[in-house]
């Protein structure tokens, strides 16, 4: 094939060679990309997502720090056994603001898309601190130093602004009283009716750990109690071409 | 492009490149090899018409067969509780008290209940249901909130003191540490305590936690510590516990108080299976 018999001047011509191959990645791009922007099923209308309060933030910066995606997805498959198991498959919606994902890949633990609610605060100390007290089976780690770590959210407002820059629906306000908010959720004797304002009433305001203070396992339970709690099921038809 | 040469007389023919002097054999794929190759992307292309696939600008073909995840999903789910739904439906209009004697829901209402408790119960209660520090053990006879069925399918359905559900069984126990009362009070209401089950202590410090008792416990836990199942105040007189009965934890528990959640999972599950692990845990051993 003629056509065929000049790629040697492309294969003898860096420069030419260069300028062909962006061509086609460009193109390849293109085709993958540009649909996004557009695709009107992929992230379909849902009611109750918010982006997450500065408190549950940390928590899920504690979440990724710690590796829990190794063994933990977050991710419910439209299959029945994981539906009856773990509660409505995940929606597209419910992810949409996570940069990245905790999807997940292996399941050495349970699905956590839809803890929240599942267990007590207490029950999540518990775990943390001897995960085989409450499931004498579990191949978990201990992570009990999490409640001995105080944190005080002095970077909070800068976290909610980087995620703000990629698209998250964080407002101004948001990010001034980042750090007011995070102290507020964990401490339920405090003026919170700002943080509720600003993030809607699904926002659990509890002293998470029990102790005084905030710590890392305060930040890292107030972000499982919310895990798969946002999204009103109620008002939700699933698109069925999907 | 140099001329094609043949070292020795069985060699291939050669491409017809050559690089640097480098040439190469021209030895074609074997024919079944090749064909079948062409077969899978022609099946290829038909299975992209099948199925979804090809993106567009707004969204992907659907496929001809009009295939779904969800879809899927959806009659999976809908298939099993077809099957079930007559028996659902008989366990959901029976009265509670009833569901054990019957020969038809007693059997079917056990063996859903033990599956339903070992999905979502199993985690805080235990697999076997013997509970733990916290967590209260199911198989015995001693019962925070009531132990016949109708008070354990409400525990189920509504939880115990959670946000989620208003109709949550509640109650706040004082944390007395609290600059209530003084340390030497709670050392003597503990160990008043602790003589409740029958464990020897100094008479006279038992007396004086006696008087404690009376005064700040026995509105709840009643006069002779028997406790309140109306608001879910445990009995101190019978040598369970449900975080631990020696002085320590009796001391913190009088100090900081507990407070221990159970969600509601009435709006989790079904009707059907929550009055199906309640029987189930109902016959435990422990059920009244």
């Amino acid at each position: 094939m003629a056509i065929l018999d000049k790629h040697k001047i492309l294969e003898t011509n860096a420069t030419l060679l260069l300028v062909f191959s962006f061509l086609v990645v460009t193109i390849g791009g293109i085709v993958q990309i540009a649909p996004l922007f557009w695709l009107e099923n992929t992230i379909e209308e849902v009611e109750g997502m918010r982006p997450y309060t500065p408190l549950e933030m940390t928590g899920r910066e504690i979440y990724i720090r710690e590796g829990c995606y190794v063994c933990h997805s977050q991710m419910i498959r439209p299959m029945r056994d994981e539906v009856e198991r773990y509660g409505h498959y995940s929606l597209a919606a419910e992810s949409k603001w996570d940069h990245p994902f905790q999807w997940g890949s292996k399941r050495t633990g349970p699905d956590l898309a839809r803890v929240g609610g599942r267990y007590s605060d207490e029950w999540h100390i518990d775990h943390m601190r001897n995960p085989q007290s409450v499931v004498p089976e579990s191949v978990m780690p201990k992570y009990g130093f999490l409640e001995k770590k105080k944190i005080d959210g002095k970077y909070i407002g800068d976290l909610l602004k980087a995620n703000a820059i990629v698209g998250v629906p964080y407002t101004e306000d948001m990010i001034a009283s980042a750090q007011a908010d995070f102290a507020a959720q964990a401490d339920p004797d405090s003026d919170y009716d700002g943080l509720l304002e600003r993030y809607g009433d699904n926002v659990n305001v509890r002293n998470f750990d029990g102790n005084p203070g905030v710590s890392e396992l305060d930040a890292l339970i107030a972000y499982m109690q919310m895990l798969g709690t946002l999204v009103d099921f109620s008002t939700f038809t699933p698109d069925a071409s999907r | 492009m140099s001329k094609p040469s043949k070292k020795f007389d069985n060699d291939p023919s050669t491409t017809g490149h050559s690089w640097d002097g480098i040439e190469e054999f021209n030895n074609p794929l074997p024919r079944w090899w090749l064909w079948t190759f062409y077969a899978c992307i022609i099946w290829g292309i038909g299975y992209t018409i099948a199925y979804p696939a090809w993106p567009g600008i707004k969204g992907a073909t659907t496929g001809m067969l009009g295939w779904s995840t969800r879809a899927n999903v959806a009659a999976d789910i809908q298939s099993a509780e077809d099957k079930l739904a007559p028996i659902n439906a008989k366990l959901e209009a029976a009265e509670l008290t009833q569901i054990s004697a019957d020969a038809e829901l007693g059997p079917y209402a056990t063996s859903a209940g033990s599956a339903v408790f070992k999905t979502w119960c199993a985690q805080c209660h235990g697999s076997g249901a013997a509970g733990a520090k916290g967590y209260p053990n199911l198989l015995d006879n001693d019962w925070l909130w009531g132990g016949d069925i109708e008070n354990i399918y409400l525990t189920v359905k509504h939880g115990i003191r959670n946000e989620e559900d208003d109709d949550a069984r509640y109650s706040e126990m004082p944390a007395f540490g609290d600059d209530y009362l003084e340390d030497s009070a709670i050392d003597a209401v503990a160990n008043y305590v602790m003589s409740l089950s029958g464990d020897p202590k100094d008479a006279s410090v038992v007396a004086a936690g006696a008087e404690v008792f009376a005064e700040d416990c026995a509105s709840c836990h009643m006069e002779d510590g028997t406790g309140d199942r109306d608001q879910g105040a445990p009995n101190l007189a019978d040598a369970i516990w449900l975080y631990g009965g020696d002085y320590d934890t009796i001391v913190e528990t009088v100090t900081y108080s507990r407070y221990g959640v159970m969600p509601s999972w009435g709006n989790r599950l079904s009707e059907a299976q929550v009055r199906a692990v309640s029987a189930y845990v109902h016959q435990l051993g422990g059920g009244e």
